[in-house]
């Protein structure tokens, strides 16, 4: 009796010890509440059970422990109670398959569908992250950070152009990998104004740990605005492509914002004017005095020159494919102008 | 010299070991040339890749683990009582292929434990790094690495063997028989093991660092490393190898070799926890053998199974890596309880001095978890982008799992109330097992929840749960089985005050260790990270000063096992009044086991019966016409 007391209160202080620790990052969507409340019933459930688990050890060891003058005896002969057993089978089974339930309308809950989603694509490489916004008329907006409206529904379609990633906003509390081959699909309603962090969870190589990105989520107004700024340079662009070839500043400038941005270079390697500090690859100051077709080459084909005490396999193969050639254009120009 | 290089020993390993890269550099050599290859002779890639496969078998042959059968094979003729190679008579006896399951056995348990300080010297050091945000010790390279090799050693060359270890000791004492069923076979498994540990440490020296993939290597990240990798690809085929040798050894041990009266239901639950992992094993083991085999073919012979990106249709799988994967290493992770699950059984009977409570629930519980541990591997996948229907079964299965293990908790707390508790070292291991075991379980179920488990796949929650589930829950019935089985093993008795010293550390600083992960996982510290953001700056700090002091506190069982071995008090034959049969001899247990065959009349458990025996040295003739304790020859009361 003194037991099931104790019992009780030990589990009420857990339950309201799980109630007073901060868990989760912020709830920033509409995902959050379910999962946050599917964990704080789960520590409802599960408290109770660790207290009685040790309860019946300690209070065993306290008045069951062999006292002196006991070294030869046994305890009582007792080779089990069928009644006991089948009440410590069905209860937790039927406890587990309740739980199951529960946890199958949360998923249903929060992977739901909705009509007017936002898609998002999101491209993952060795690392570092993008996402472009498909628009009408086959155009696209790019970004090296994410970028949502709040209370929209997003689908986030999400590739890989390497190796297995996984794209995860611990404050949207989902996550899901990225997988060679396949589109994978990930739904959220982000619900809070701010910034939060974009995080690889699925060890992908050297850079993994600093394979990072922020998501902002914007009012309706302020994410407009910014899909409007963004548009603009991209036609801009398509215009000169058609037109007259950009200027040397215009390229250089392209080069920078593709260095510190969309492409990821900056996780890796170490250039001051891009303020950038990656150790993944070779301080870039080793180009100083290399001609521009050397730089090319170390960006479309890295395996042909491999710096002293960095491994070949590394640096994705994949960037003359995955940049444009004007991105190509400006990368190269605007490091040869840094290493003059 | 000559004489030397000829009979089997370390001479002639070395000289094979020398022979096997010889085969390996001339067999890449022959067929890049046959094949028109550039620079036919001098890539180093292949023939370290063949080396990795040739010279470990090289070596095996050199030792003289093949002599016997080579020697069959030749049709010279046969020595059936052939025991040369039997028994142990001074310490260089551990150092070759000896076919006593009790040497084998103590060899098992000493190179595993050799690679429990490797593999915890590297979680020292990678909490070193950790305890600050930014890079102090190590570069991402070294970290991955370290992460990996840590892994892979602790399971693959600590967990799963030393448990092979204390079953090859104690497994056939326990039922009476004189060895295992193949003692040679056996001693082959064992001289695979330090193979693969050599194969997964040699990797450091390889160009471009060792294997950095974790100890799950998934594809495509592995099939694009650098050479490193395919020392864990090669390394755990000699692993696997050897677990599914004893695996079958074990099956065939215990079906065959039982002592008479010794039925299914009067095995200790000890035989049948090592009965129920090695069906484990034999029919997973396998599966891991062919995700490296499809790793190593990728790697080293462009098979593009996991490359989704070239090929003829761009049609490699990479979730298939993972779905095999998987489908070994869920079920590992009740290879690597169940035994510490027989452990436990016995220790807490034994020093609660009561039969196990329903021991045949006990029984069919361990059958249980084998048929559903089959069932459950995707929920490693929760989040892998497999098709998402195949997370709801997976949940349920995964759930359910929890009620057969429910049960074997509850069973031993029924065990241990109202016994009369004999509170020391290996007691104090076992009972720590279940609040600690306990943990892991709940913290199992919560990852079984798909919803929930989406967020905290892949960050310190997990990492805190499998080393509840791993050391919480393994190491500590580890420690509790060789404190208990330590006067059988050496003849000596350990120091009861430094085993209950190293327990409190351990107990105390695993769990502020491990305890504040579940945390900071949740607040979203993802695994396998060299750095990170500073939030968690604190906790870092604080765990790994924790985990510093829990590494000091296995200096105390390795000087109380050292010395004890050495110089502690002899032992006598029973020294905890058990009934099982291995204490029923000497300790240490004559060569042969028993000089007369035991014949059994009653359960394993009896304790509190006046009289009751589980096994009597008589011939079956005598034994028969008065069976002492046949009150217990029922384990159940009906």
């Amino acid at each position: 009796m003194q037991m099931v007391a104790i019992g009780a209160i030990a589990s009420a202080i857990g339950i309201a010890l799980s109630y007073w620790i901060h868990w989760f990052p912020v709830d920033a969507a509409k995902q959050d509440k379910p999962i946050d409340t599917l964990y704080h019933v789960l520590m409802i459930v599960s408290i109770p059970i660790f207290v009685l688990v040790t309860t019946v050890i300690l209070y065993s060891v306290w008045a069951f422990r062999m006292r002196p003058g006991q070294e030869s005896e046994d305890g009582p002969p007792i080779h089990g109670n069928t009644r006991l057993e089948v009440v410590w089978t069905a209860i937790p089974a039927i406890l587990l398959v309740s739980l199951c339930s529960y946890a199958y309308g949360v998923l249903t809950d929060i992977e739901q569908t909705h009509k007017d989603e936002l898609v998002v694509k999101v491209h993952a490489v060795q690392f570092a992250w993008s996402f472009s916004y498909p628009q009408a008329g086959g155009a696209r907006v790019s970004s090296d950070q994410l970028y949502l409206p709040v209370n929209r529904p997003v689908r986030f379609d999400i590739d890989t152009q390497d190796v297995i990633h996984d794209f995860w906003v611990p404050a949207f509390r989902v996550k899901i990998d990225t997988v060679p081959g396949i589109v994978t699909h990930l739904r959220v309603t982000p619900t809070r104004l701010g910034s939060y962090p974009i995080v690889c969870a699925e060890l992908c190589g050297l850079g993994h740990s600093v394979m990072r990105s922020t998501a902002h989520v914007l009012t309706a107004a302020a994410y407009a605005r910014w899909l409007a700024r963004e548009q603009a340079p991209v036609s801009a662009g398509g215009a000169g492509g058609g037109g007259a070839a950009p200027t040397q500043a215009q390229l250089i400038a392209l080069g920078r914002q593709t260095f510190t941005g969309d492409s990821g270079c900056g996780a890796c390697h170490t250039l001051a004017d891009a303020g950038t500090s990656g150790t993944t690859g070779p301080d870039l100051r080793a180009i100083r005095g290399q001609s521009q077709a050397e730089i090319r080459q170390d960006i479309v084909d890295p395996n042909a020159r491999i710096a002293p005490g960095y491994q070949a396999n590394i640096m994705p193969p994949s960037f003359g494919q995955t940049l444009t050639a004007q991105q190509l254009d400006g990368l190269v120009a605007y490091l040869a102008s840094v290493s003059k | 010299m000559i004489v030397k290089l000829r009979a089997p020993g370390w001479y002639r390993a070395g000289t094979f070991v020398a022979l096997g890269i010889a085969f390996a550099y001339v067999l890449v050599g022959i067929v890049r040339t046959a094949m028109h290859f550039d620079n036919p002779w001098s890539d180093g890639d292949a023939v370290t890749i063949v080396s990795l496969i040739a010279a470990p078998l090289f070596f095996l042959v050199g030792l003289g683990c093949f002599d016997y059968w080579f020697y069959w094979v030749a049709g010279r003729p046969t020595r059936p009582d052939d025991h040369s190679s039997h028994g142990a008579h001074s310490w260089k006896d551990y150092f070759r292929v000896n076919t006593d399951h009790k040497v084998i056995g103590i060899q098992y348990i000493c190179t595993s434990v050799f690679f429990l300080f490797v593999g915890g010297l590297m979680a020292m050091l990678m909490r070193a790094e950790l305890a600050q945000p930014g890079m102090q010790f190590v570069n991402s390279q070294e970290f991955n690495g370290l992460v990996s090799v840590h892994a892979s050693l602790l399971i693959f060359l600590f967990v799963i063997p030393i448990f092979a270890g204390i079953a090859n000791f104690v497994l056939p004492l326990m039922i009476g028989a004189p060895d295992m069923a193949f003692p040679r076979l056996n001693a082959l498994s064992f001289w695979m093991l330090p193979v693969a540990g050599t194969i997964m440490l040699l990797s450091f020296l390889a160009p471009g660092g060792s294997f950095a993939t974790g100890w799950t290597a998934y594809a495509p990240l592995s099939t694009t490393m650098p050479l490193g990798q395919l020392f864990f690809t090669i390394g755990v085929q000699f692993a696997g190898a050897s677990s599914i040798a004893t695996a079958l050894n074990f099956l065939v041990t215990i079906i065959t070799m039982r002592a008479p009266g010794m039925s299914f239901f009067r095995m200790p639950l000890l035989v049948w926890a090592n009965f129920s992992t090695s069906l484990l094993v034999v029919i997973a083991t396998p599966f891991i053998a062919a995700s490296q085999f499809f790793v190593l073919l990728d790697r080293a012979l462009g098979f593009q199974f996991f490359n989704a990106f070239v090929g003829a249709g761009k049609d490699g799988s990479v979730l298939m890596y993972q779905h095999v994967f998987w489908f070994y290493s869920h079920p590992a992770v009740y290879i690597m309880m169940l035994p510490g699950f027989g452990i436990v059984s016995e220790v807490l009977s034994v020093k609660a001095r009561k039969p196990i409570f329903g021991y045949r629930m006990m029984a069919f519980s361990l059958i249980a978890i084998v048929i559903l541990g089959f069932t459950v591997w995707a929920h490693h996948m929760f989040v892998s982008g497999m098709q998402s229907w195949i997370r709801i079964p997976m949940m349920i299965t995964t759930a359910i799992i929890a009620v057969p293990t429910g049960i074997k908790i509850f069973s031993w707390l029924a065990t241990i109330w109202r016994g009369v508790l004999r509170v020391d070292t290996p007691m104090l291991f076992a009972l720590g097992f279940l609040v600690t075991f306990t943990c892991g379980g709940i913290s199992g179920v919560m990852l079984a929840m798909v919803p929930f488990d989406i967020h905290v796949s892949d960050t310190y929650f997990i990492v805190a749960h499998i080393h509840y589930v791993l050391f919480g829950g393994s190491l500590f019935t580890i420690f509790a089985g060789l404190y208990y089985w330590f006067p059988k093993m050496t003849g000596r008795m350990y120091d009861e005050r430094l085993g209950k010293l190293h327990f409190w550390a351990t107990f105390i600083f695993f769990n502020v260790t491990f305890g504040p992960m579940h945390l900071i996982g949740i607040q979203g510290m993802p695994r396998r990270v060299a750095d990170y953001a500073q939030q968690w700056a604190p906790y870092n700090l604080a765990i790994s000063i924790a985990s510093f002091l829990l590494g000091l506190s296995t200096l105390v069982f390795l000087y109380n096992m050292v010395v004890s071995w050495r110089l502690g008090p002899r032992a006598a034959a029973n020294p905890w009044r058990a009934l099982t049969l291995e204490w029923q001899v000497s300790s240490p247990p004559p060569i042969f086991n028993f000089d007369a065959v035991p014949t059994v009349v009653g359960g394993p458990y009896e304790y509190g019966i006046p009289g009751a025996v589980h096994g009597i040295f008589q011939s079956p003739a005598e034994a028969k016409p008065k069976p002492a304790g046949s009150v217990a020859t029922s384990p159940t009361t009906e």
